[in-house]
């Protein structure tokens, strides 16, 4: 049996895995409500990880005493604007070339995981070596957490031990929920999505909103990236998948959550239990934990299923996800 | 009100490519009028219209709105001059309600939904609607779709209408109830566009008749000095005959026998309920009934695409053979059709069933006989000649037979469907709604087609919408209300009123 404490380390790993997904999926989200299927989330997220820590470590490394507060909102800005531009890139091939979204988000993908990895790469040499790059300063700022001032137990360690971004995920989750379902522009937003044709003859910008959302949903997606690089692995970069199969979960969690935020963070943390609940159970060998590893894409499969067969309509993707959009067209 | 018109249109020049879809038309539109825009198909129409709603902009001439040259380069400029079209495809977001579409696009900041509703209902009892403002789009009918339409352009204030084909889909009641909506929006000093091609709904709801020929504007005439024949005159530019041939078909014989056929849908609702009846070789059999009662489960049940009730029977009477009958239940959809039993379907969506948009007309033809080649190679040479012959005879207008056919007007898509139905030769035809959104000329042309099958000895099967063309048309009519057979009359010995009676009111028996 798990004991007490156990089962408190096992809900804050899955709360810290679940926030690198949550920031993925809520980015995607937004993205797939104007009606872009990008696929190019894993790529996305590895431009927000690689220009967070290039930000902080030059940011580190030339000035005398660094000031982790300072070089927090550096990297931040640094990761969202380079996941942005990675939705700008994919936003003029898929908007205004009207290329195949599905090819070029692949594409996305691939690129953003070369580049980091080749970045990744030069910094580490840069800083002495494989595996020697680390930005302790930076990354202190971002694991600061209430548990540094207070004495917290076990329970109050579920909540209240994480870097700030664990909670900015869950605020974005709520505004973009508010945002969605309560505003003009959410509205209309979601038209762009259902129905572009719909949303033009009203007199709705497609073009712009469909830039915006997908522009500002790649920043949020990348502050998955920033938050795996400066918390999860504490200010490091290893050349492995990791990231690429974390952006994958995040666009399975964007089908789990059937497109709602809100259903996003639950879901995440939800992933992250499945993900890490290998370690609670006794007697596994090396390859049957992979099996539980499995266990997300297998839950997101369940789901697709039931989704499907209940053709509830407000459960489906927006209805021209994956379609470009052009006015004269017939 | 003011003589300044609504809206002028001078001189107005659309070209796509080669094609010139509006050449250097002059339009104008009063207040208060209700002006009823005519002309075949692909004449035009919808281009011009969708210049004044800012889904295209003109490539010359001018456009002035109560006096004032204007430039309408997009939906927002056109929502700003007043200017609200009501499309034929409705642009309706499904997962939203009544409310949210209505508001969709709006200026005012804040989403204010209980505000919304009110506004709705104050346009509804100001102009004699019925709508749920709280009704998701994908639960509503047809009408209710299009009174969602009309209310979301007058919440955005216009005061100029634009109703593209607004009772191609509509019952005769939904009709009626739409040309009163039409008159008290006249009495508020709305000006209206409507464009139909039903000549007597033109005679019924409008003041003045515009008319366009081949992208050219040929005049207008107020409705009270014409009549249906000069309209057509007008339109197709010489003499028509509004007459349907009815000829005999000397002994028509037993093709179809239908008995028992129940059908029961997805959900366990029963779509046809024991309907029986027998089609004759020689013989055009009409089906009329309300939109919805069943028309589509039938023609599919024979063709084989839908599952049907134990207990049902379909026998099938091959031409030449006096057999007992095949039986057509349990066969796959390409059997029955290789027996020589067609089906043209003419759904809502024209190229939603049967065709494949980015191809061309002859490649659409092969869709039907890429099996008949020799080896592994498809005969692409007659289908060809077929895609021609058809190009001819119906009159589609395309630059080549090569050109995609999801960049047609609408009802040139149409001609290539049940063109290419006729021309597979069955042995019994079934169409549905084949006129539905064509001209009057083309429809003529496709009645005659029929009769020319009829007398060819193919038993026809006719579902259609328009009354008094069942009457003309076929030799006797089989009413449906929801899913059971209310009657089957004979078209010599009965009236529009029978017919329409027994579409509402089920009634037992008939004299079949």
């Amino acid at each position: 049996m798990i004991t007490a404490v156990q089962f408190s380390q096992l809900l804050q790993s899955a709360i810290v895995f679940g926030t690198v997904i949550m920031f993925g999926a809520l980015g995607e989200i937004l993205t797939q409500k104007s009606g872009n299927l990008n696929l190019g989330v894993p790529g996305i997220m590895y431009l927000g990880g690689i220009a967070g820590l290039a930000m902080s470590y030059f940011y580190e490394l030339n000035v005398e005493h660094p000031n982790g507060f300072v070089s927090l909102i550096l990297s931040f800005i640094a990761a969202f604007a380079a996941a942005a531009l990675g939705g700008l890139i994919y936003s003029f091939l898929t908007i205004t070339l009207r290329a195949n979204q599905n090819v070029t988000g692949l594409t996305l993908t691939i690129f953003g995981n070369g580049l980091a990895n080749f970045f990744g790469g030069i910094l580490n040499s840069m800083a002495g070596g494989v595996g020697q790059i680390s930005v302790r300063t930076t990354s202190n700022a971002y694991r600061m957490s209430l548990a540094h001032f207070f004495k917290i137990g076990n329970i109050g360690k579920i909540f209240f031990s994480y870097g700030f971004m664990a909670y900015l995920a869950i605020i974005i989750a709520v505004v973009m929920y508010y945002f969605l379902n309560r505003t003009r522009t959410g509205l209309n937003l979601r038209s762009v999505g259902e129905s572009p044709a719909t949303a033009d003859a009203a007199g709705i910008n497609v073009i712009r909103y469909k830039y915006l959302a997908t522009c500002i949903g790649a920043g949020i997606s990348g502050l998955g990236g920033l938050y795996y690089t400066m918390d999860y692995i504490k200010g490091t970069w290893t050349t492995d998948s990791t990231i690429e199969a974390l952006g994958w979960l995040a666009v399975a969690l964007v089908i789990f959550a059937t497109w709602r935020p809100l259903n996003a963070i639950w879901g995440s943390y939800l992933f992250g239990v499945l993900y890490w609940m290998y370690l609670y159970i006794p007697g596994l060998t090396r390859s049957s934990q992979e099996i539980f590893k499995m266990l997300p894409y297998v839950v997101t499969i369940l789901v697709l299923l039931r989704v499907s067969m209940r053709k509830k309509r407000e459960d489906q993707p927006p209805a021209s996800l994956g379609l470009s959009y052009f006015r004269e067209e017939r | 009100m003011g003589n300044t018109p609504a809206v002028e249109m001078i001189n107005v020049t659309k070209r796509f490519g080669k094609v010139t879809a509006n050449d250097h038309v002059n339009l104008e539109i009063r207040k208060g009028e209700i002006l009823s825009l005519l002309g075949e198909n692909g004449s035009g129409k919808t281009t011009l219209m969708n210049m004044l709603s800012g889904l295209y902009f003109p490539d010359e001439g001018e456009i002035r709105i109560n006096g004032e040259p204007v430039t309408i380069t997009s939906p927002k400029d056109a929502f700003d001059c007043g200017i609200g079209m009501i499309h034929q495809h409705f642009k309706l977001v499904d997962v939203f309600t009544a409310a949210e579409n209505v508001t969709l696009g709006a200026e005012n900041s804040k989403l204010d939904i209980k505000a919304v509703t009110a506004h709705i209902k104050e346009i509804c009892d100001k102009y004699g609607f019925i709508i749920d403002p709280g009704k998701k789009v994908y639960d509503m009918s047809v009408s209710e779709k299009q009174t969602v339409e009309i209310i979301k352009v007058l919440y955005r204030g216009a005061d100029i209408l634009i109703l593209d084909e607004p009772t191609a889909v509509l019952t005769p009641q939904e009709t009626d109830r739409l040309f009163n909506v039409m008159r008290n929006m006249k009495a508020d000093g709305k000006a209206m566009i409507i464009i139909t091609h039903k000549l007597h709904e033109v005679m019924d709801v409008s003041d003045r008749v515009a008319v366009l020929r081949k992208g050219q504007y040929i005049g207008d005439v107020a409705t009270k000095d014409t009549n249906p024949d000069k309209l057509t005159e007008m339109m197709v530019g010489k003499k028509v005959t509004l007459n349907i041939a009815h000829p005999k078909y000397p002994n028509p014989t037993p093709r179809l026998t239908v008995k028992n056929l129940t059908v029961v849908d997805a959900i366990g609702v029963k779509r046809l309920d024991n309907v029986s009846f027998t089609a004759y070789g020689g013989e055009i059999l009409g089906i009329a009934g309300i939109a919805g009662s069943g028309q589509k489960e039938l023609l599919e049940s024979i063709a084989g695409l839908q599952i049907t009730q134990p207990g049902s029977s379909i026998l099938y009477y091959p031409k030449e053979a006096d057999s007992k009958g095949v039986e057509l239940i349990g066969k796959s959809p390409k059997e029955i059709r290789n027996l020589g039993v067609g089906l043209s379907f003419v759904p809502e969506d024209r190229l939603g069933m049967g065709l494949v948009g980015p191809m061309g007309m002859t490649d659409n033809m092969l869709l039907r006989s890429f099996r008949k080649g020799k080896g592994i190679f498809a005969d692409r040479k007659s289908p060809k000649e077929l895609a021609d012959k058809v190009m001819n005879d119906l009159g589609v207008v395309t630059p080549s037979t090569e050109f995609p056919v999801r960049r047609l007007s609408g009802g040139n898509v149409q001609k290539v469907l049940v063109g290419r139905e006729i021309a597979q030769e069955p042995s019994v035809l079934m169409t549905a709604y084949a006129v539905r959104g064509l001209d009057i000329n083309t429809s003529y042309i496709i009645y005659d087609l029929l009769t020319e099958q009829k007398m060819k000895g193919v038993a026809v099967v006719y579902v259609g919408e328009d009354l008094d063309v069942l009457l003309e048309l076929a030799d006797r009519i089989m009413v449906i209300c929801g899913g059971q057979v209310s009657g089957i009359v004979d078209t010599a010995k009965t009236t529009k009123e029978e017919v329409g009676l027994l579409m509402t009111k089920f009634r037992k028996g008939g004299n079949s």
